[in-house]
């Protein structure tokens, strides 16, 4: 593709000037949400810590919190009789780009009151760290792991944090960056070399299991193998 | 020597004896002497390629002869970076990414999708499409719940409701393919509407399968519902108390058979769900019977529920009408030009959507499907496209479930979860 082609389908990519869209009354967001009795009960404990809320579209609840304070407001929010979070449908993040700090999206959903919200917990660059939650939601477990392999944020407190859906040696980095590209950051030629070199023996050797004796059993016989067919080979 | 006690659990059937009598077959506590050599526990690994995993899923087990002591599962062997993907689509070219991730139910995934989009941007959509929609993703379900059913009975030795569920998912195949042009791989939807109304003739194939499938249905219900070894199979199997399922995230028929009244139709209804009559069955053992029983009157209730959205369809157009978000029709961009400039500027620019983000939970057939997309002003592409597939959540408690079982029972726990890879692995 020549450069004109791409500058001009880059032009194409950025988009035309925003439409009147047709309005929902309901769905218009606004910058307060102190109405959601959730929201107006989190800046009443939690004050100093609470960036911003707002109604977002569909008339869902949105508060951004400071990552120091949030695994106390979200464990808050599950055990408060008021509240009841006792669902944690879903966690993932949001790279904006251009160097703008990683947001953590918590969805939760309250099977008591019936009642949804979503806290959102931004992470500058440079420490992309946060408490895990996963002591309060099982269900989190995954869902920590997924982020942290795809966007490469560390939760700490995490009972087992490995890449989830990349493989454990991936050494591109991480995949839903907006600095990654489309393609992987190796080249093609190297991504082969890389797959056509794995030690296969690895995947069926995991360190999965706590305690070593199956493992240390597994291990000796792949040795005994490999001796008899390096045997074999010398004959 | 020390000695243990087994319980040979061998199915009872007064219909088995010998010359009409009634046969019992003996539930039989006998002690075996424990050999006097030492033991340890085997590591096994089963998957990625292996029929009764469901998909490209690899669990690696360790064993205590044949007592499952722990699982691992590992996922992501079918990963295709779909989210990835969707960063570089307008709104209107990631529906066909959608019915790739669950290709068990694709108009699910298509409906919810745009459904996220629209909530977004504030689309409403015409009463016509909110019934057609409703009509696709029941029918959809019963399509997801019958290859559940087919494959889990196959996997206790049962054959017979295979060919029978298949046989029905032919004929939901059949109309997938009148609907859309294809049978998987849907594409139905579109932002602001679908891609095409239903075709003529098509309700009255719908009707049809709904007059004969419920028999079908019975016959399924007769084969397994009061079969001994069926029942001996998965009573008691995999249970999950209400409490732990919330905590571990399950959803759907899973989350409901351990007593939870969770369903996201009733407790956060889309498209007038609250006016129709339906009824979501609850378990209570939560157990893989239950599980079982959730997912058989789910059927049922699907199959009500689209006779009433039947009967409520209205006529009307299928798209809205505003030529930000809708084509031309395809006759009018041949023909007419000012249509074909709104045809090309449309399908190269793709709609603006406002700054916001959404988050769109739906009742798919497998659980809580969330769909979250995040817009900054005017994009034509999402910032961030997350799928929360119900399914890798579910997945994700059968090391708790299958511990302490045999081997055999954890492929019973993991066909009665009803995953599927693709939206796993996404």
């Amino acid at each position: 593709m020549t450069d004109d082609t791409k500058s001009a389908l880059d032009a194409v990519d950025e988009g035309p000037l925003p439409s009147e869209a047709p309005g929902d009354a309901t769905a218009a967001p606004g910058e307060d949400a102190s109405d959601h009795a959730s929201v107006a009960a989190i800046i009443a404990g939690f004050g100093d810590s609470v960036l911003r809320h707002r109604w977002a579209a569909g008339r869902q609840a949105v508060v951004w919190v400071t990552p120091d304070k949030c695994h106390d407001i979200l464990a808050w929010l599950k055990d408060d009789d008021g509240q009841r979070y006792d669902m944690m449908s879903d966690v993932t993040a949001v790279d904006y780009g251009g160097g703008r700090p990683i947001e953590v999206v918590y969805q939760m959903f309250s099977t008591a009151h019936k009642h949804e919200l979503r806290v959102r917990c931004p992470l500058p660059l440079d420490a992309l760290e946060i408490e895990s939650v996963c002591d309060l939601w099982k269900a989190a477990d995954w869902l920590e792991r997924e982020v942290f392999d795809l966007f490469g944020v560390t939760f700490t407190g995490h009972p087992d944090l490995r890449r989830i859906l990349m493989p454990d040696d991936y050494a591109e980095g991480h995949p839903l960056r907006k600095d990654f590209p489309l393609r992987g950051r190796f080249s093609r030629a190297e991504q082969t070399l890389q797959a056509l070199n794995q030690n296969v023996d690895r995947f069926y050797l995991t360190g999965d299991m706590d305690h070593g004796a199956p493992q240390e059993v597994a291990e000796a016989e792949v040795g005994l193998i490999e001796a008899e067919s390096s045997d074999g080979e010398g004959e | 020597m020390t000695t243990r006690t087994v319980e040979l659990n061998v199915g009872q059937s007064r219909e088995m004896g010998v010359g009409g009598g009634g046969a019992i077959s003996p539930i039989a506590p006998f002690d075996i002497p424990e050999p006097g050599i030492g033991t340890e526990n085997m590591l096994i690994n089963i998957g990625p390629q292996h029929p009764a995993t469901h998909g490209v899923l690899r669990l690696v087990c360790e064993l205590d002869g044949e007592t499952v002591k722990k699982v691992v599962p590992h996922i992501g062997y079918l990963h295709s970076s779909f989210e990835k993907l969707g960063e570089y689509r307008t709104w209107n070219q990631i529906v066909p990414l959608t019915d790739r991730m669950d290709y068990l139910a694709p108009l699910i995934y298509n409906c919810a999708y745009v459904m996220s989009v629209e909530k977004l941007m504030g689309i409403e959509v015409t009463e016509r499409c909110k019934v057609v929609r409703v009509i696709c993703m029941e029918l959809d379900r019963i399509f997801g719940h019958l290859l559940w059913l087919g494959t889990t009975a196959i996997d206790v030795g049962a054959f017979t409701p295979f060919l029978y569920s298949f046989q029905e998912r032919e004929r939901i195949y059949k109309l997938h393919e009148s609907l859309t042009g294809a049978r998987i791989t849907t594409s139905a939807t579109r932002v602001g509407g679908m891609m095409a109304d239903l075709p003529e003739g098509w309700l009255d194939s719908l009707l049809e399968f709904l007059d004969t499938f419920p028999d079908t249905l019975a016959e399924v219900h007769h084969l397994l519902t009061g079969n001994q070894i069926h029942i001996g199979r998965t009573q008691g199997i995999g249970v999950i108390g209400a409490e732990d399922a919330i905590n571990y995230g399950l959803t759907g028929p899973n989350l409901r058979a351990s007593g939870v009244d969770y369903d996201v139709r009733k407790d956060r209804p889309y498209y007038d769900y609250e006016t129709y009559d339906f009824e979501v069955p609850v378990g209570e053992h939560g157990d893989c019977y239950d599980r079982y029983l959730c997912r058989m009157e789910e059927m049922v209730q699907s199959v009500s529920l689209l006779r009433q959205a039947m009967a409520r369809l209205p006529d009307g157009p299928i798209n809205v009408e505003d030529p930000n978000i809708s084509l031309p029709s395809k006759t009018d961009a041949m023909s007419d030009m000012e249509s074909m400039i709104h045809h090309f500027k449309l399908i190269t620019e793709g709609i603006p959507a406002p700054e916001g983000d959404c988050y769109m939970a739906i009742e798919a057939s497998k659980g809580e499907l969330g769909m979250y997309v995040v817009a900054e002003e005017g994009s034509t592409k999402p910032i961030r496209w997350r799928v929360r597939p119900p399914s890798f959540v579910n997945l994700s408690v059968i090391p708790k479930l299958a511990e302490g079982h045999l081997i055999s029972d954890l492929i019973m726990i993991n066909a009665s979860l009803d995953i599927v890879l693709g939206e796993i692995d996404r």
